[in-house]
């Protein structure tokens, strides 16, 4: 099992990468900043249990939270507008 | 430039959702109980994320003109095939079995 390698706070961003497979993070966020908001736990990364395997080592999984201002171009609505989104850690850079 | 997947739809231009009550037709209660005893095996012979994989797999053209549950027996189809559960040749003589029972008692195909 991974060690959680973030905690509550922690700014990061999310990997720009873009491969085919079962993929759990949505399009629209690679690439853009979050910030961690709570860590739900460790769980068998379904990438792998996709694929008929064990999907172990289990994955940390946080809720990232976004500003909605990050993700849309010419966004209308409040800059305080937030969008929160379930993300597996290997997912996740850190931002120094 | 790197696109999105047919099925990662987040932020795609959409109408409005129509929300309806919809009544299971018997087939889709029958497809419903078939995944739920496949992935209740213990390991599961069909998991959600194989199912899930299996559905955005179809690509844009079966996707849209599959239904849910049409997307979920297609999908579990082609991942229990792929694991050697039955042979094409045994699913293709049991389609035609049941296809043979359903047009004898005076149902059409879709």
């Amino acid at each position: 099992m991974n060690k959680a390698k973030y905690v509550k706070g922690d700014k990061i961003k999310i990997s720009s990468l873009f491969p085919p497979g079962h993929v759990r993070t949505p399009f629209f966020i690679r690439g853009k900043n979050g910030i961690i908001d709570y860590f739900w736990g460790t769980y068998p990364n379904p990438e792998e249990l996709a694929y008929g395997r064990e999907g172990v080592p289990g994955h940390p999984l946080y809720k990232v939270k976004f500003k909605q201002f990050d993700l849309w171009e010419n966004y209308e609505g409040s800059p305080q507008d937030s969008l929160s989104i379930d993300i597996y850690e290997n997912w996740l850079e850190p931002i120094k | 430039m790197v696109k999105p997947r047919h099925h990662d739809m987040g932020g795609s231009k959409a109408g409005a959702i129509e929300i309806v009550e919809h009544n299971y037709e018997m087939w889709e209660k029958r497809v419903d109980a078939i995944i739920k005893a496949l992935s209740s095996e213990n390991p599961p012979l069909l998991s959600t994320d194989e199912l899930r994989r299996g559905i955005e797999e179809l690509g844009p053209g079966i996707y849209d003109d599959l239904n849910y549950y049409e997307r979920w027996i297609t999908s579990a189809t082609n991942i229990l095939l792929e694991k050697g559960c039955f042979t094409v040749k045994e699913l293709g003589e049991t389609m035609s079995v049941i296809q043979k029972r359903w047009l004898k008692n005076g149902r059409k195909l879709k």
